[in-house]
């Protein structure tokens, strides 16, 4: 039997955790929960009609051309996190990297290249959708001020273009944020390590792939799992760049995009249904939820074994 | 001596609270037409003219966000007496789960000289209910600036080949001919419903909704090819188009032309006071042919089935379809009001009143923004394809009339 001592103990636990457990609890469980609840019930705007068990699912991910469009802005989620992964973090360890090294001015470059992280998703896509705008954008006057018309494109209205200047905004806007993780990475690395490395081969390559690389590891997980969340979770900058439709015809939707819409419908185009969406939101919630969780114990691992 | 005054006074001011309370009954009413708020307290001090204990409070929201907000408060019990509401799919959404109060016939006398399609918009399919009193309709015409008209020596084109030659002159002038871009999902489907329901007519419409014809008709698909000459016309670089840069271009005298609704006229004057512009009905295929202007009812004002002052809710419903009212509204807010015998003073108006004679209906709107999917969405998407030239018509016959028929049986 537990002392007493040891109840009262047990009682302060309690009452210190109590306020973070009903936060967690209202804000975040319940609301899962009840989105899973609402995902089994057809819908009628907002009010709750018949149970249907997974039909809802069923819809969204079975049939034409529900079917056709969830794949559509999947595949455009993998896309954006493929290319984030390599054009934001890549530019992000080699910007790092060089930082790292202390050039003339580094302090300087190292506030730049943070600052647009600290701008509103909002004013950053206007001011991109303005820079690409295919009359009076500077993009194009700037193409078309050096004879290379033929590349002045409207950037967002053609489907070969869209996703690619969304992520080219989107790093932009972010490429401060793995630079600033790598490089506190890097910083913690002892001096005499690297210097040590130095002496044993004249190959600065071999330097950052051998002992910088491995070192910084951690740091490779972190970012590797917020830009896989991030780009799962995609929705501001294309929203405000492309329109809740994905426009042109899908070639940017996204399975955030999909989901306001198909829940909260489109004023010019679409009918609410909150059953649909809320089936699309959980298996978008419990895609993330699986991926992330798995991979982070993966590159845990691996950070040990480097 | 200063407290016993105040004491009076709180007693004398409570009393009369008190006594209002008793008699006058407060009624809230919400829109979605943040800029009419003034013409609506205008309206509703007439309406204290005949009913001076009813006091109706206007309240407005963001119009994307409108539907939303509406649905919750209604789910939850709580909500406006008398509501603005939309038409077709949208009053389906709301009227549906029970949350309006049916209209008789006989509870608005007025409502018998509607126009049926106006009384259509406001109706229930499943229950065949009357809802709302139907407010405004919209058309989609083509605008044109009638000062670079006049410069480049060209009148407003009848047929669709004077008005592929009034756009090459203009073109070749350097004014861009028309100023709408495809970047914008909607924009396309007002192209579709500006342009082409003259060259599929009247009877396709009647037969699609019949169930005789699908969008693969070639009446339909042939049509849609007539659009695609357009895309000489547009912009440079039209795919990247959207909305507001296409209502700048022609506003600022950069393009000659725009296919829009007829809720641009005041949105044109108050932007621009100086642009001189005029409207005119979709080119006839030949000459003598019938000019089909598209057209749909906007929405109407309705009653919360919750509501506790439903009689007076009721009676402002009853103002709202009498001709005073109506006449009001188009002279203060340039609306097309279905309520019979209303004049229009702007010219412009009166044309679109004249347009409205030979009318289609904006097709997708009124017939199939039903379910998901929405043949909005089908056709904004393949015709934004088309007009990019990566999808024919044929394509986009095909695709719209697959994805409609997941519902709808006709055509399975």
């Amino acid at each position: 039997m537990p002392s007493r001592h040891r109840l009262s103990h047990m009682a302060w636990i309690l009452f210190l955790i109590a306020p973070a457990v009903v936060v967690m609890v209202s804000f975040v469980l319940i609301p899962i929960a009840s989105a899973l609840a609402y995902s089994l019930y057809d819908w009628n705007g907002l009010a709750r009609g018949e149970f249907i068990w997974f039909a809802n699912f069923q819809k969204v991910l079975f049939q034409e051309p529900f079917n056709r469009w969830t794949l559509n802005a999947f595949t455009h989620n993998v896309i954006v996190f493929c290319a984030l992964m390599v054009v934001q973090n890549v530019t992000g360890f080699l910007l790092a990297y060089l930082i790292f090294k202390e050039p003339f001015g580094y302090r300087f470059y190292r506030t730049a290249v943070f600052l647009p992280v600290i701008l509103s998703t909002v004013i950053v896509g206007f001011l991109w959708k303005l820079f690409l705008h295919p009359l009076f954008g500077i993009v194009n006057q700037f193409l078309n001020g050096v004879g290379l018309d033929a590349l002045a494109l409207p950037w967002l209205g053609d489907s070969r273009t869209a996703l690619g200047a969304l992520i080219f905004a989107n790093a932009w806007h972010f490429v401060g944020f793995p630079t600033l993780i790598y490089l506190a990475g890097m910083q913690r690395i002892p001096r005499d390590l690297i210097e040590a490395a130095r002496l044993d081969t004249s190959s600065e390559l071999k330097v950052l792939r051998n002992v910088i690389w491995p070192l910084v590891a951690p740091a490779t997980t972190i970012i590797f799992v917020l830009t896989f969340i991030g780009a799962f979770n995609w929705f501001e900058l294309p929203f405000i760049m492309a329109g809740l439709d994905g426009s042109p015809f899908g070639s940017t939707d996204v399975l955030g995009l999909y989901f306001y819409r198909t829940a909260f419908g489109n004023q010019s185009a679409g009918v609410q249904d909150f059953g649909m969406g809320s089936a699309l939101a959980v298996i978008i919630f419990s895609f993330i939820l699986v991926a992330a969780a798995t991979w982070t114990i993966y590159l845990r691992r691996r950070e040990i074994e480097l | 001596m200063v407290r016993n005054l105040a004491t009076v006074a709180t007693v004398a001011v409570g009393a009369l609270l008190t006594q209002n309370w008793a008699e006058a009954a407060e009624l809230t009413f919400w829109s979605w037409r943040q800029e009419d708020k003034a013409a609506y307290e205008e309206l509703i001090a007439d309406f204290n003219k005949q009913q001076p204990d009813t006091t109706i409070k206007f309240e407005t929201f963001e119009p994307q966000n409108y539907q939303t907000v509406l649905s919750t408060a209604l789910a939850a019990g709580k909500g406006p007496d008398i509501i603005h509401v939309r038409a077709y799919g949208n009053l389906e959404t709301v009227a549906s789960p029970g949350y309006l109060r049916p209209i008789a016939m006989d509870e608005i006398p007025d409502l018998k000289a509607f126009p049926a399609l106006s009384i259509t918009a406001e109706t229930m399919r499943e229950d065949g209910n009357l809802y709302a009193v139907p407010f405004a309709s919209q058309t989609l015409v083509i605008y044109y600036n009638t000062d670079l008209f006049a410069e480049h020596g060209v009148t407003a084109p009848e047929t669709w080949a004077e008005f592929l030659a009034v756009s090459q002159t203009l073109k070749d002038a350097g004014v861009i001919p028309i100023a709408n871009g495809t970047a914008t999902a909607w924009q396309n489907e007002i192209l579709v419903g500006t342009v082409v329901p003259s060259f599929y007519g009247a009877q396709f419409e009647a037969d699609v909704v019949a169930g005789n014809a699908t969008f693969e008709d070639p009446r339909f698909v042939g049509a849609l090819e007539k659009l695609t000459e357009i895309t000489d016309f547009l912009p440079d670089g039209y795919t990247g188009i959207d909305y507001p840069t296409a209502q700048q271009l022609f506003l600022t005298g950069r393009a000659a032309m725009f296919a829009g609704g007829s809720w641009e006229i005041a949105n044109f004057r108050k932007q621009n006071a100086d642009l001189n512009f005029d409207i005119m009905p979709s080119p006839a295929p030949n000459a003598g042919d019938p000019r089909l202007v598209s057209t749909f009812f906007d929405g109407g004002y309705a009653v919360n089935a919750n509501s506790e002052h439903d009689e007076e809710a009721l009676s402002f419903l009853r103002f709202a379809a009498s001709k005073d009212f109506g006449q009001k509204l188009a002279s203060l807010l340039g609306n097309i009001s279905p309520v019979p015998g209303v004049t229009f003073d702007d010219p412009i108006l009166s044309k679109v009143s004249q347009f409205n004679d030979t009318a289609a209906s904006y097709i997708m709107l009124v017939h199939f923004r039903y379910e998901e999917p929405s043949g909005s969405v089908l056709l904004q998407q393949t015709v934004q394809r088309m007009m990019a030239g990566q999808a024919t018509p044929a394509e986009v016959g095909k695709e719209v009339t697959e994805g409609i028929a997941t519902y709808y049986t006709p055509f399975q």
